[in-house]
């Protein structure tokens, strides 16, 4: 739940802006709104930049600091894009034992990035993901939607090959 | 009518092996034999024995196929489906016995000992099927609830069947449906249910959702009728997909059928379900922060008193169950508190939902009685530990539990005897540990967990188990001091009693339960500078044998920093000054001539 810096310059559309302004539309008046009409948008943009916040905080008429403060908070809003390629490792107990931790920091030699950084090129972000209940599978991981089980360090280069 | 059944699991587990890939191929090759007529696919929720996914089990024979690939299709939709000759060689090898006959499912170890309540229908129905649950007796509960019993008597029923909440903290079930209804008579009020299961490495909540969601919509609707509310909530995890979109399609199946909406059953009642998505924070699992999270807010607690069945969600009255616990519900009602009271322990009843994982040979769900021995669950049901490894514990509880050791590896696992040893039930993940995980590296992994997932509200959470990982930090990289483990001590008591929730409350568990069972290894660590399981990497030499090394130059020309050092068919050796430890050396050497200690 650390800070997020922004990095990379904003370029929403207008598409996305009208997209953004029919989910509040739809949502304004429910109970506890907030949080799913910040989901759709990081659906719509790929990630949260402060741009997006402050549309959300204009239309909705809610402080840009409440939404700053949600948003920091919860681990699957992002302030910066990933990358087009999304490698998650599961650090998960199951997987932990199992040695997800040597997997996750052979990805993170390779790619020469942190937990959640991304590429210079763009192509990959790398997380640390909580369990993503595939117990059976340990270690896991993902790659944007494809799972990944029964892992040893020796797959990476072979994981990484499939999306050069 | 269909002569035959085949039923393909579509649970996380399974759909991660390629059982998409696998049912795709299923339907292409029985159209291509014409059996589409006489032969029905059903995606069905999880069967519990995820290291053997895909899974595949073809009725009438009830033929339990394991790990099945797209190669083998062919021969069993020719062999099985077309001729009725059953392809031993692919079935799950437990059940075919010495002599080659075929035995039922529940007959093999795994499943022989289990009792499935919770996962009744999960690997059984079509979850994305109404009628599916329907026929297994669905929505009959809720029949009777609305005709024939009176909130008071529903409260009886689950109070005198001794549910307590499969969540993890073990409060009973019908005294909390009581006070919701008591304690503020009419007006508002909401039935929420838990489904962001957090615990790394627990997936039974995952499992009941993806495979049989109604139930937990069905048992939210009797407890809204206990209490009096019209509404209910359900926070699930985004982390699952899969259970999202069939909670998705069972919603709009249940609204269509008028099971919920206005005037269920005909009668006044009327309950809906709202389904909100979580979005990765780990203590939004707390009740209180679940319900702040709903709000749309941060996730943080709040402080108890007022409870939430007075003051909850919208600062109205409301009950909060897991997943695990409505799942019991609807069985409860339709076959008598009695019946439920009848099995487990004095004060736990029923059954539990364990996800068996880590080093254990049939990694998956299990169903058992309360009351089942650790050694049972992990010996008999689990399989045993894998490669002749020896066991050295068992983590229950995730980040807020323990770990329960050798010594007692012949418990009657319930709630008060886990906690009795310094563990906890949890919501029921069950990691077991063989002699190669180190046991301070585990307790440092539970607290970079927590330092991460603390929300930061109160002090004694955010700084205090920060001020702990720090000195597990030290210790593993061999700089601690006696003193420091006190300290250690120290502070577990001091967070434990100051933390404002659950989460800061349980934090310390996993170091006092390590430090508890274990200080010799912590001790290793401190005193002789060494990691006894070799996992602790600043603590570890790499060495080479001699008689072993046969001077490839193999390891020298992989090792990063030019650590290593000899002359082709010489012995080589490691200089312990430039080695980084990374491990890279005694990967690829092919004679096992390098160790780590």
């Amino acid at each position: 739940m650390g800070s997020q810096n922004q990095t990379v310059p904003f370029k929403g559309t207008n598409e996305q802006e009208v997209a953004l302004k029919n989910v509040i539309a739809e949502h304004k008046d429910e109970k506890g709104a907030l949080m799913p009409i910040l989901q759709k948008a990081q659906d719509i943009y790929g990630y949260l930049p402060i741009e997006v916040q402050t549309m959300i905080s204009d239309e909705m008429n809610i402080p840009l600091e409440k939404i700053y403060g949600i948003t920091t908070f919860y681990s699957q809003f992002s302030l910066n894009p990933k990358g087009k390629h999304k490698i998650s490792v599961c650090l998960g107990t199951a997987c932990y034992v199992k040695g997800s931790g040597d997997i996750f920091s052979k990805f993170s030699e390779k790619l020469g990035i942190e937990n959640g950084g991304c590429t210079p090129d763009g192509k990959f972000s790398l997380d640390a993901c909580r369990c993503i209940g595939a117990c059976g599978l340990a270690p896991v991981l993902t790659v944007d939607d494809e799972v990944y089980g029964r892992l040893t360090v020796d797959d990476v280069d072979d994981i990484l090959a499939k999306y050069a | 009518m269909y002569r035959s059944h085949v039923l393909v699991c579509g649970g996380t587990g399974c759909t991660s092996s390629g059982s998409q890939e696998i049912i795709n191929t299923l339907q292409a090759e029985i159209d291509k034999n014409g059996l589409s007529e006489e032969v029905s696919i059903v995606q069905t929720g999880c069967h519990g024995l995820c290291a053997l996914g895909p899974i595949m089990i073809i009725y009438p024979e009830a033929s339990f196929y394991s790990m099945v690939k797209v190669e083998d299709i062919e021969e069993i939709v020719k062999e099985h489906l077309l001729k009725g000759r059953i392809v031993k060689r692919l079935l799950y090898n437990e059940t075919v016995t010495d002599e080659g006959s075929v035995l039922s499912l529940n007959e093999t170890a795994f499943y022989k000992k289990q009792n499935r309540i919770a996962l009744r229908n999960c690997g059984v129905i079509n979850p994305e099927n109404i009628d599916e649950y329907i026929a297994t007796r669905g929505y009959e509960a809720l029949g009777k609830v609305l005709t024939e019993m009176s909130p008071d008597d529903v409260i009886k029923c689950i109070l005198d069947s001794g549910l307590r909440g499969r969540g993890g903290g073990g409060f009973p079930t019908g005294r909390k449906w009581q006070l919701a209804k008591d304690l503020v008579k009419g007006g508002q009020k909401y039935v929420c249910c838990n489904a962001d299961e957090g615990d790394p490495g627990a997936f039974m909540d995952r499992s009941v959702l993806e495979g049989d969601p109604h139930v937990v919509f069905e048992a939210m609707a009797i407890a809204g009728y206990a209490i009096g509310a019209d509404q209910g909530y359900i926070y699930v995890r985004a982390e699952y997909p899969i259970a999202v979109d069939r909670l998705k399609i069972a919603l709009a199946q249940a609204r269509e059928y008028g099971l919920l909406g206005k005037n269920i059953f005909g009668t006044d009642f009327c309950f809906d379900i709202e389904l909100r998505l979580g979005a990765g924070a780990f203590v939004c699992g707390e009740e209180t922060a679940l319900m702040t999270s709903i709000e749309g807010n941060r996730g943080e607690p709040r402080p108890r008193p007022p409870f939430p069945a007075e003051q909850g969600l919208f600062q109205k009255p409301t009950i909060l169950n897991n997943v695990e616990t409505y799942a019991n519900v609807p069985q409860i009602i339709l076959n008598g508190a009695q019946w439920f009271a009848s099995m487990g322990t004095e004060k736990s009843k029923g059954t539990k939902v364990f996800a068996l994982g880590g080093k254990i040979n049939n990694t998956g769900l299990v169903e058992i009685p309360m009351g089942t021995t650790l050694r049972t669950v992990i010996d008999e049901i689990g399989g045993g530990i894998p490669n002749g490894k020896k066991f050295k514990a068992a983590q229950t509880g995730g980040p807020s539990g323990g770990c329960i050791p050798a010594e007692h590896f012949d418990i009657e696992i319930d709630y008060d005897n886990l906690i009795s040893i310094g563990s906890m039930m949890g919501s029921g993940g069950l990691i077991v540990m063989d002699e190669d995980n180190c046991m301070v590296d585990i307790a440092k992994f539970f607290l970079e967990f927590t330092v991460d997932e603390s929300c930061g509200k109160c002090t004694p959470c955010r700084i205090g188990t920060k001020r702990m990982l720090e000195i597990l930090d030290k210790i593993t990289k061999g700089q601690g001091t006696l003193a420091d483990i006190d300290k250690l001590e120290e502070l577990c008591y001091y967070i434990k009693e100051n933390s404002l929730c659950g989460l800061g409350q349980t934090a310390p568990n996993p170091v006092l339960s390590t430090l508890r069972y274990f200080k010799d290894e912590y001790l290793a660590h401190v005193v002789d500078k060494k990691c006894p399981a070799g996992v602790c990497k600043s603590l570890l030499s790499y060495n080479i044998d001699p008689a072993k090394c046969k001077g490839c130059t193999l390891c020298a020309r992989v090792c990063p920093n030019g650590a290593i050092s000899g002359t082709v068919k010489e012995p080589h050796v490691i200089s312990q000054e430039l080695c980084v430890k990374c491990g890279a050396c005694m990967e690829k050497c092919k004679f096992g001539a390098i160790s780590k200690k």
